[in-house]
């Protein structure tokens, strides 16, 4: 047993407090894709909510919702029903293979760019270094006693990321539920308790997640790096420092002192003081690396001011790596990017899509699903005929009301009515109303002759009385008692 | 023990001493705040035990500080419930319920909360889907003893059938033609082939001839002339298809020798007015029902619009 000094003990090292990583402002090509990316991530977020959609009357005026009320997703002109479940199946897969695509071809593009910690972060940060100031002055400020100054800049810190987490969650609940009414709803205390809970949860994870954990949660949290490694290959392009170039690492002064001796690096740790997660990556691949490509616009401004070539840190891929070193040219970016293994990925994934897209361009909006009553399975009626029934349920996806026809195929003198009318009244067919974007259930009675076979086989159909092309059928089967005394 | 741990040249960081075919484990410290989460919840699983029971001791658990229970949750939920349905009891008990299906949606109701009644209180006879079985009536079928509107059966459910001790209830009781002497063997037979010929399961015959005399002079008092009965003293029709004790010839044997005495609990006595209803609103949902006027072309009764069921 460890006794609790043991625990503490810095020397054992059983734990870790976490190192400060206060990275550096930086500009090149890639902080300005982030900055882009960013953008268009947030403002996705943000936004997305907003937009109307007109539904008619029975379901909210928005574009994206999802409404676990009534179990509908909406999204633009596509709205998924429970049942049609596998569309969102599906889109997970896309996304999944999506994943594989990208980071089969560009590594970990997705943590670098568009991962929701690596957005937030480096919007915080941002914030951090409006209010602290850059890198040095943020060591400086942590270092330095608890004044007026320090606290006021704390508070002021603190209530922007507070300001942003509380934006964040409350942004996420507007997709569950119609934004502008949800928003009143919320400051005046009306909604649901679950949206104060989901927001509560969603500003303390944003807020603590963003402003203190940050790649803490990428190197100990998140699943993510350990699977993303298992897709890359040596075709996989990845931000690589190239040391065969770079070493041994020696200033300028002592490279001018003795010309031939030293490597390209000077040195000077501007890829490590920009990092976000606060490695260095001169120490080869690892897993704290989110391939953001930040220290390849430090170096990369280094190298100009000292007037060596760039790309000392660049993407390469480890084939490109090995060509390097042998002084051989790289493979061209094109045949890095398409090769058997992306196009595979991407024709599975186009694939998936097509045939989502052929699916729901297809799909009826009407749908009949019946359900042979098993207690009892026939009933025997006083004039000799069996009387069978079926649970039924009838789906209006439209968003309007409308008058199904039922149906049957042949199953010989059989008559139909529902639990709301009789056998005086019962035919052929039945007519039934069902409101808008909704299922109506009832209870469906078929009376047959009964002499006939004990179990005979026929289908329930379901046509729209406004538009014989919108039907559906579900197949079923009569039964009666066997014969006999 | 002690043996001095490696440094993994790459890394820096030490191994933790074991090595299996070559390869070692760094020895990579856990971080800080892992630590601090950890007591996190050991404290709060502290708190969860002083707060809720959750100590075994010798004849229960420790009560806890909150006094919960799951036992009061549960009479909580229940008596939630119960003033959530309270109104629509008010509203069964205040409805003529012959007027019942004027509203779509009590009656429903109705239905609903006789299907849960039915499943606690009529199961044991007459069967989980109703169907009954031999001298217990199949409740989904068109065919009544003592009639099948929603009154009538209300009034079977509250006063029950051939209860002893209570004067309104339904009651009749047919002779026990052998048994008693009133009718020979023989005589019994030729009254079976008159049932069975009145019922279509036999052609006419000459026992069947005699029978139809003795049927006439024993019978036709209660189940008419022609052997449609009556049902003011739950006489069946022997000449439909259905038989409550069954239509062949050892049955019909039995039940004219014998005689038949079913008798139904007078619920009125244990359930109250409104489950009453429920009861009678759900045995008359089941198929047979009689005396309800069809109602418009509405006809499905929507659900909560969710869309799970098994397609
Ligand atoms: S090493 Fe470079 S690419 Fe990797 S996380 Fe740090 S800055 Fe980004
Ligand atoms: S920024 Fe470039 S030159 Fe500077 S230390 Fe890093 S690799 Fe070397």
């Amino acid at each position: 047993m460890s006794s609790p000094d043991e625990i503490f003990d810095p020397e054992l090292k059983l734990y870790e407090s976490r190192k400060s990583v206060f990275p550096k402002a930086v500009n090149g090509k890639f902080r300005r894709l982030k900055w882009v990316i960013m953008a268009i991530t947030l403002a996705i977020y943000y936004v997305t909510p907003w937009i109307r959609w007109d539904r008619g009357p029975y379901a909210p005026d928005q574009a994206v919702l999802v409404d676990l009320a009534n179990r509908r997703f909406y999204m633009f002109g596509i709205e998924i029903w429970p049942h049609e479940f596998y569309y969102v199946a599906g889109m997970l897969v896309m996304a999944g293979i999506g994943l594989f695509l990208v980071t089969s071809a560009v590594g970990r593009a997705w943590c670098g760019y568009s991962c929701p910690q690596t957005v937030w972060t480096d919007l915080f940060q941002h914030v951090e270094r409006a209010i602290d100031g850059d890198r040095n002055a943020q060591f400086k400020l942590q270092d330095a006693p608890w004044g007026p100054k320090k606290i006021g800049k704390r508070l002021a810190k603190w209530s922007v990321w507070l300001f942003i987490a509380f934006w964040t969650g409350g942004a996420w609940i507007m997709y569950f539920a119609d934004a502008p009414t949800l928003v009143v709803d919320f400051w005046t205390g009306q909604a649901p308790f679950v949206a104060y809970a989901t927001v509560g949860v969603l500003t303390l994870t944003t807020f603590i997640f963003g402003g203190f954990m940050r790649e803490q949660v990428c190197i100990y949290m998140c699943p993510w790096p350990r699977i993303q490694t298992a897709m890359m290959d040596e075709k996989s392009l990845t931000v690589t420092y190239k040391d065969w170039r770079g070493e041994p690492r020696g200033s300028v002064k002592k490279a001018e002192a003795q010309p031939g001796s030293f490597g390209d690096c000077i040195d000077c740790n501007q890829c490590v003081a920009v990092c976000p997660t606060g490695i260095d990556i001169r120490e080869g691949p690892q897993i704290g690396c989110i391939t953001c490509a930040l220290c390849i616009d430090a170096c990369d401004s280094v190298m100009e001011k000292v007037n060596r070539p760039r790309g000392l840190i660049d993407y390469a891929t480890l084939e490109d790596a090995e060509l390097e070193k042998a002084g051989k040219a790289h493979n061209p970016v094109l045949k890095t990017l398409f090769r058997p293994r992306t196009i595979l990925y991407f024709s599975i994934w186009g694939a998936i899509g097509l045939a989502m897209l052929f699916a729901v361009g297809n799909r009826t909006r009407i749908d009949i699903s019946a359900n042979h009553d098993r207690n009892p399975v026939y009933v025997q009626l006083a004039d000799g005929h069996v009387r069978n029934s079926y649970t039924i349920n009838l789906r209006n996806m439209e968003n309007r009301p409308r008058d199904m026809i039922i149906g049957m195929t042949e199953l010989k003198g059989a008559v139909m009515w529902s639990n709301a009318g009789s056998r005086e009244g019962a035919g052929q067919t039945l007519v039934t109303k069902v409101p808008a974007d909704s299922v109506a259930r009832l209870r469906l009675y078929v009376a047959a002759p009964g002499d006939g076979p004990v179990r005979e086989d026929f289908a329930l159909t379901v046509t729209a009385a406004d538009d014989p092309e919108a039907n559906d059928i579900d197949e079923v089967f009569f039964e009666r008692p066997e014969t006999g005394e | 023990m002690s043996e001095k741990k490696r440094v993994d040249q790459p890394t820096g960081t030490e191994t933790v001493g074991h090595e299996w075919d070559g390869i070692e484990e760094l020895d990579t410290p856990m971080p800080r705040w892992w630590l601090w989460t950890l007591y996190a919840t050991i404290i709060w699983a502290i708190g969860y035990v002083i707060l809720y029971p959750a100590i075994p001791m010798l004849n229960s658990a420790s009560e806890g500080l909150l006094g919960w229970t799951s036992r009061g949750e549960y009479a909580q939920a229940v008596s939630a419930r119960e003033t959530e349905l309270e109104p629509i009891r008010q509203a069964l008990v205040s409805t003529d319920i012959r007027k019942l299906h004027g509203s779509p949606e009590l009656m429903q109701q109705a239905v609903e909360g006789g299907r849960s009644a039915f499943k606690v209180h009529c199961v044991q006879c007459h069967g989980s889907g109703a169907a009954g079985s031999k001298g217990y009536p199949n409740l989904n079928d068109d065919d009544w003893l003592w009639g099948g509107d929603l009154e009538a059966i209300e009034y079977t459910l509250i006063h029950g059938i051939r209860n002893p001790d209570h004067d309104q209830t339904r009651f009749s009781q047919m002779p026990a033609f052998g048994r008693d002497g009133i009718l020979q063997p023989g005589e019994i037979q030729d009254l079976v082939s008159h049932v069975r010929v009145l019922a279509g399961r036999e052609k006419q015959s000459a026992a069947a001839t005699r029978g139809a005399v003795l049927f006439e002079a024993n019978c036709a008092i209660c189940h008419g002339p022609d052997g449609t009965g009556d049902r003011t003293q739950g006489a069946p029709n022997l000449t439909d298809a259905i038989s409550l004790y069954g239509l062949d010839r050892a049955s019909l044997t039995d039940t004219i020798t014998n005689s038949r005495y079913g008798v139904m609990p007078r619920w009125g006595q244990r359930l109250d007015s409104a489950t009453i209803r429920m009861l009678a609103a759900y045995v008359h949902s089941l198929g047979g029902g009689e005396k309800l006027p069809a109602l418009e072309k509405t006809a499905a009764t929507p659900v909560e619009s969710d869309g799970d069921e098994q397609s």
